[in-house]
């Protein structure tokens, strides 16, 4: 196949940017997207030129580190991770664009690779069940329905890519920060700081400059994970009820 | 007071108060219908004048009223910080987008449209409202009782066919607004359930083309009968 | 130098407890006088790091993903082994115990394995009140599968994300103690080196990998966490950044290396499409349940296939050759990893392997759909099928499945006693980076069950009594070791950088993997292994004249990362290689052609090589010394395993 790509190319956070075209000839449709780039990058450093840099590292559709913005896509054309996009998707000939994911909360540093730690950021303001290691009961003591551990399991799922807040037009990360919030709400073991933890990780959300949700539910038409718009409508009432019932005043 | 104030500047907080105040309007739309279609009652604008008078006399509607342009007031406001606050959110912005391909197009552009909405609220409260409370307008006499005749001049206006299309026109942008706040508002008030989520959407989707397109009808019908 | 296992006295019940008892202890008071390095933020790392921080320790956590909830042990899919008994199926602590040292094929040490074992019941218990999601039964109660040709039901699982499952729960559990300032997290920055002072380890040297700063960190006790080395093979299922660095730099401070050509070969993976080939994806071992391995018989219909003149479906059964169901009648398809692996070896070097490259056999559900339904077929597999048509673009409810053995994990790693430290002081390593529990073979589930034991319960106990016996007082940073040791990790920076070959990295990394797959992979012969030695020596030399690194050390450069990686695989591939060397026996996944029955099945011999081979760096290009533990059995009978 021959591919036209048109690739951001951005030296470090302070250069402004912009893009940049390469032909490539000689691609296989077996090939992964990220397999295409790898072939195009040892083309540039034979030539002396910086490689393209992207995030990666499972290549499996797991590690949530991929973030390339597709054709007007977060991880391109199918509703999967870049590193799981084949180039049986695209046709010969195609030009591709690809692009950082654009938020503030998500500073480029280089190229493709954007900066995260906003969302290591809200999971350390609340996003775990605050117990020590060792001395909790046994992983029998309490049962819990099917059905709840079911879709607490379809929330934690989330691989924290960032294609949400990369798709949404407000560039909001409620679905992200919804994924968690459900997961631990959803289940017995996260009831006793479930209303702080709505507080405090919609705090930090705001803090790092993500946008207000108006429900226009791309993020979760991109997401990977098919993270169900459900978990939003959950995280909002958790934190109405959180701001009228908790003791924080 | 200060976990009040967080909440309701917090992203979610401002949204709650946009779907409170969007579900108040569309409750006062139903009611402003309802009155409206007096309107239509070919009887000279009699009904019509006395309802006009009761609701700007009547206490409890007054009170009501003042409710109302609280709502106006906070949405629109809040719409404003809320759409500069989500800009900002992305300073940078992609330079191809395949926005069709994962959400609705009045999802995306509720901020233009409610502009629209709020340009044409302006047209409206100026002609009728603002005529109403402090113009110089015709009276009519009822059973001996005095009443503004408000009637005439909504039917002076409908008679030029350009306030008739900007009327319809609006409706129809109003009819995009509400197709997605109706359902949206819902969920952000957290009522998003497997069970009833295809009702919400229907009844908003329903709610979204009647309720507009049965104010529409209004100018049309009056322009029509005055030709 | 004397290799001193420090395994304790007493029966083997009681061994833990003994220890525990005896180590000495922390006061808790003290305990935010000494800090500790945690490289690596996996299973194990980001376990370690968080109950460090909640004892009081203060602890710096490294890893070179942009986020701790990245490494690699996310990946990791079929689930959790724990000797928990819930399905009444007569498992037990000695049972897993017995399971995983005969699994190894003998070639671990008991009182270490019967800890995992002894422990690996609270995981659970702590996991599950983390609040991951593991699969549950209708009653509520949790719920469990068999794995890996096990004889009881023993597996937790979440879906087919364990390992993200797990990992995402230590990450929330490092995540609350960065939030309580107990833990300082340095993402993006990559280890370059330990340093050392009177023979202790007192910190370490690490690349912030976006500004490209050459930082020193010191503590009192240095922990490597740092995973697994199996993309020495270049291809493997491991992910893209996975790398020997840390452990390897250990080891030329003098940490020794044990056992390192145990390397665990997976036998359904997704087929190698092309010379453009990045990783191999693993597809969960369960598959085998169900699925039945054949070739064509005969090598003729392998080629029409090869060529696309013939279908596999309508290839006749008599002319098929389900291989594993007739050579192993009792275990058929479900023969352990290693064996699976190299039939499928066999078949292909024959000339019967399938897809284009030849490099392939089938896994076929037809009869199994067939007999229990399309439907059943899909819901217990459904996800694995779908990443199989994304992936290879056909589609496996049609056309039968291809599959090819991966590199997938190593048993080998530096050498830990029982405490879990290196033979530095105050060096210790963990999970995958250590090679103490699986001996030659790992049993599928174990990892993730060793990575959290040796975090969540082994290390915080045995790294208080290092801890106990030092002063409080740091080595400073400006001290002579780290500027010695920053001055050494910068000139090696600056020396790769110089060079402006004509090669890739990539392409010395590939020629690698190549050498090895093919000489130190599935199967090992005396001649290749020599013949590969030379080869590596050959192409390290040229690496070090031909390489060509872009860019400037001062930014985010990820071909100099690269370089810095493979730079150290081609000195352990050699290293991997003396070891294959070594051991002239076959045991676990180590096959020796010429330790084999006449069945053709691995042969090991006990007398010989019941043993722990430790390498000691010795200099630059300079052959390792090998130091020999021996392994001792008091509660297992050695057998040879037989699956037929
Ligand atoms: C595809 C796949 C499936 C698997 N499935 C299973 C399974 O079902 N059950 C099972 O028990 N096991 C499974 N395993 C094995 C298991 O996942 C791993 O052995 C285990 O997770 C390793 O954990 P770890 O904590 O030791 O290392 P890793 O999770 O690999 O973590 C390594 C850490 O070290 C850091 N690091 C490495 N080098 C450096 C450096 N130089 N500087 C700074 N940081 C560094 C990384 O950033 C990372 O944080 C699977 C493995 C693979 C590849
Ligand atoms: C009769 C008039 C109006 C009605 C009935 C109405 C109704 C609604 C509703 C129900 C919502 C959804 C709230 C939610 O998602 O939670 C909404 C949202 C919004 N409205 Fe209006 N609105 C009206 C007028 C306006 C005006 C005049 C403006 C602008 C100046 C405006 C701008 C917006 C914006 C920006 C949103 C945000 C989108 C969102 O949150 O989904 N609206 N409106
Ligand atoms: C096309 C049909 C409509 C007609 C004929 C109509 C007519 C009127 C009239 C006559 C008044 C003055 C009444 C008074 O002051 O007591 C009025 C007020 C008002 N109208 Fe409408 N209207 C229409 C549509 C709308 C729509 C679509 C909206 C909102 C988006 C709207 C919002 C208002 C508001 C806010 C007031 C002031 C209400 C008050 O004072 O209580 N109207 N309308
Ligand atoms: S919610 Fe989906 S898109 Fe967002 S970070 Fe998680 S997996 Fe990625
Ligand atoms: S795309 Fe954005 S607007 Fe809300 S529903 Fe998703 S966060
Ligand atoms: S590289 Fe891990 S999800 Fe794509």
């Amino acid at each position: 196949m021959r591919i036209k790509l048109k690739v951001w190319r951005q030296k470090n956070n302070a250069d402004k940017g912009g893009f940049k075209t390469y032909d490539l000839n000689d691609i296989s449709s077996d090939m992964s997207f990220l397999e295409m780039f790898d072939v195009l990058n040892e083309d540039l450093v034979r030539q002396g030129e910086d490689p393209v840099h992207f995030d990666h590292d499972c290549r499996e559709g797991i590690c949530g580190m991929c973030s390339l913005y597709i054709n007007g896509k977060p991880h391109g054309p199918k509703q999967t991770t870049t590193c799981q996009l084949h180039m049986r998707s695209f046709k010969d000939g195609d030009t591709i664009t690809v692009e950082p994911w654009r938020a503030a909360a998500f500073p480029v540093l280089k190229d493709l690779v954007v900066d995260r730690g906003a969302f290591d950021r809200i999971i350390q303001s609340g996003g775990y069940i605050s117990i020590n290691t060792g001395g909790v009961p046994d992983a029998n003591e309490i049962p819990i329905p099917k059905k709840d551990a079911d879709k607490a399991m379809d929330a934690a799922t989330c691989i924290g890519c960032g294609a949400c807040v990369a798709a949404c037009k407000n560039a909001s990360a409620m679905l992200f920060v919804s994924a968690k919030i459900s997961q631990f709400a959803l289940l017995p073991q996260g009831q006793a700081e479930r209303k702080v933890r709505a507080e405090n990780m919609v705090a930090q959300m705001d803090s790092e400059g993500f946008g207000a949700c108006t429900n226009t539910g791309a993020c979760s038409a991109e997401c990977p994970k098919e993270i169900s718009l459900t978990n939003i409508a959950r995280m909002n009432r958790d934190y109405f009820s959180a701001k009228v019932g908790s003791d924080n005043v | 007071m200060s976990w009040f104030s967080e909440a309701i500047s917090s992203t979610l907080g401002r949204k709650l108060l946009m779907a409170l105040t969007g579900l108040f309007l569309i409750v006062f739309l139903l009611v402003h219908l309802i009155g409206n279609f007096q309107l239509l009652a070919n009887d000279g604008g009699e009904s019509f004048n006395i309802y006009a008078k009761f609701m700007t006399t009547n206490p409890v509607i007054k009170t009501t009223s003042y409710l109302l342009y609280g709502a106006f007031v906070i949405h629109i406001i809040w719409a404003v910080l809320l759409t500069f606050q989500n800009k900002k959110s992305r300073p940078i912005g992609y330079a191809q987008t395949a926005g069709s391909s994962n959400s609705t197009w009045s999802s995306r552009n509720m901020g233009i449209l409610g502009t629209f909405v709020f340009i044409f609220l302006v047209i409206h409260l100026r002609g009728f409202w603002y005529e109403m409370h402090w113009g110089g307008i015709p009276t009519a006499t009822y059973d001996g009782v005095e009443v503004k005749d408000l009637y005439t001049v909504v039917q002076q206006a409908y008679e030029q066919w350009w306030y008739m299309a900007i009327y319809v026109a609006s409706m129809i942008l109003l009819m995009f607004h509400l197709a997605h706040g109706f359902q949206s508002a819902f969920q952000t008030l957290g009522l998003n359930h497997p069970k009833y989520n295809p009702v919400i959407k229907s009844i908003g989707l329903g709610y979204a083309i009647l309720i507009p397109g049965a104010f529409a009808a209004i100018p049309i019908i009056m322009f029509l009968q005055s030709l | 130098m004397k290799l001193d296992s420090k395994i304790p006295e007493g029966p083997l019940a009681e061994k833990w407890s003994k220890h525990k008892f005896g180590v000495k202890l922390v006061n808790p008071a003290n305990k935010r006088k000494y800090d500790i390095i945690v490289v690596g933020t996996g299973l194990a790392g980001a376990s370690a790091a968080a109950s460090f921080g909640e004892l009081g320790y203060n602890v710096k956590a490294f890893c070179f993903q942009d986020s701790p909830r990245r490494a690699h042990s996310i990946a990791a899919q079929g689930g959790i082994n724990a000797a928990k008994n819930y399905q009444n199926d007569g498992d037990s602590v000695f049972r897993l115990f017995y399971d995983t040292i005969k699994g190894g094929d003998y070639r671990s040490r008991e009182a270490n394995v019967y800890r995992l074992a002894e422990v690996s019941v609270n995981i659970i218990d702590q996991c599950v009140a983390q609040g991951v999601p593991f699969a549950r039964e209708y009653g509520g109660l949790l719920a469990n599968r068999s794995f890996g040709g096990a004889q009881v039901s023993r597996t937790f699982y979440a879906k087919g994300q364990t390992g993200q499952q797990l990992l995402l729960g230590a990450y929330s559990a490092l995540s609350r103690q960065v939030a309580n300032g107990k833990v300082k997290m340095y993402s993006r920055e990559d280890m370059l080196d330990v340093v050392k002072k009177d023979g202790k380890a007192v910190g370490i040297i690490t690349r912030n990998l976006t500004t490209g700063k050459i930082q020193s960190h010191s503590a009192h006790a240095v922990v490597l966490a740092t995973g697994g080395y199996g993309n020495v093979f270049f291809l493997s299922t491991n992910a893209m950044g996975s790398n020997v660095t840390a452990a390897w730099r250990a080891h030329k401070k003098g940490a020794l290396m044990a056992n390192p050509c145990f390397t665990q070969i997976h036998p359904t993976c997704i087929p190698v499409s092309g010379d453009h080939q990045s990783k191999l994806t693993l597809m969960s071992e369960s598959l085998r349940n169900d699925g039945r391995v054949w070739v064509p018989k005969e090598i003729s219909d392998a080629e029409k296939i090869r060529k696309g003149e013939l279908k596999p479906t309508n290839l006749p059964e008599e002319k098929r050759d389900y291989y594993l169901e007739a050579r192993y009648p009792s275990f058929g398809n479900l023969v352990p990893r290693d064996v699976a692996s190299r039939n499928a070896k066999y078949v292909c070097d024959e000339g019967r392997g399938v897809a284009k490259t030849g490099l392939a056999v089938y896994l076929d559900f037809a009869d199994a759909i067939k007999r229990d339904g399309r439907d059943v077929i899909e819901s217990k597999y459904g996800n694995l099928f779908d990443m199989y048509q994304q992936i290879t673009g056909e589609n496996p409810y049609e056309t039968p499945m291809m599959i090819f053995p991966a590199v997938h994990y190593t048993m080998g790693g530096l050498w830990v006693d029982y405490n879990l430290m290196t033979n530095i002081p105050g060096l210790y390593a963990i999970g995958e980076a250590n090679f103490s529990d699986h001996g030659a073979n790992r049993l599928g589930a174990s990892a993730l069950m060793q990575g959290l034991a040796d975090g969540y319960f082994v290390i915080p106990y045995t790294i208080g009594d290092y801890l106990a016996q030092n002063s409080y007082d740091k080595v400073s940073t400006d001290d002579e070791v780290f500027i010695e040791a920053k001055k050494e990790v910068e000139d090696r920076i600056d020396k790769l950088l110089s060079i402006n070959g004509e090669k890739t990295v990539d392409d010395f990394h590939k020629a690698l993997g190549l050498i090895m797959w093919n000489n130190c992979g599935m199967s090992r012969n005396e001649a290749d292994l020599k013949k590969a030695k030379i080869e590596i020596q050959e192409l390290r030399a040229e690496f070090w004249e031909n390489v060509k690194v872009i860019g400037t050390n001062d930014e985010l450069n990820q071909s100099l990362e690269k370089a810095n990686r493979v730079a150290d695989f081609l000195e352990l591939g050699e290293l991997m290689i003396d070891d294959a060397l070594d051991r002239s026996e076959s045991c676990g996944g180590h096959f020796r052609e010429e330790s084999q029955t006449e069945e053709g099945e691995a042969k090991r011999k006990d007398d010989e090589f019941s043993y722990v081979s430790a390498w000691e760096y010795s200099g630059p290009d300079k052959p390792e010394t090998l130091h020999k533990e021996e392994l001792v059995f008091e509660n297992v009978k050695l057998t040879q395993r037989s699956y037929k």
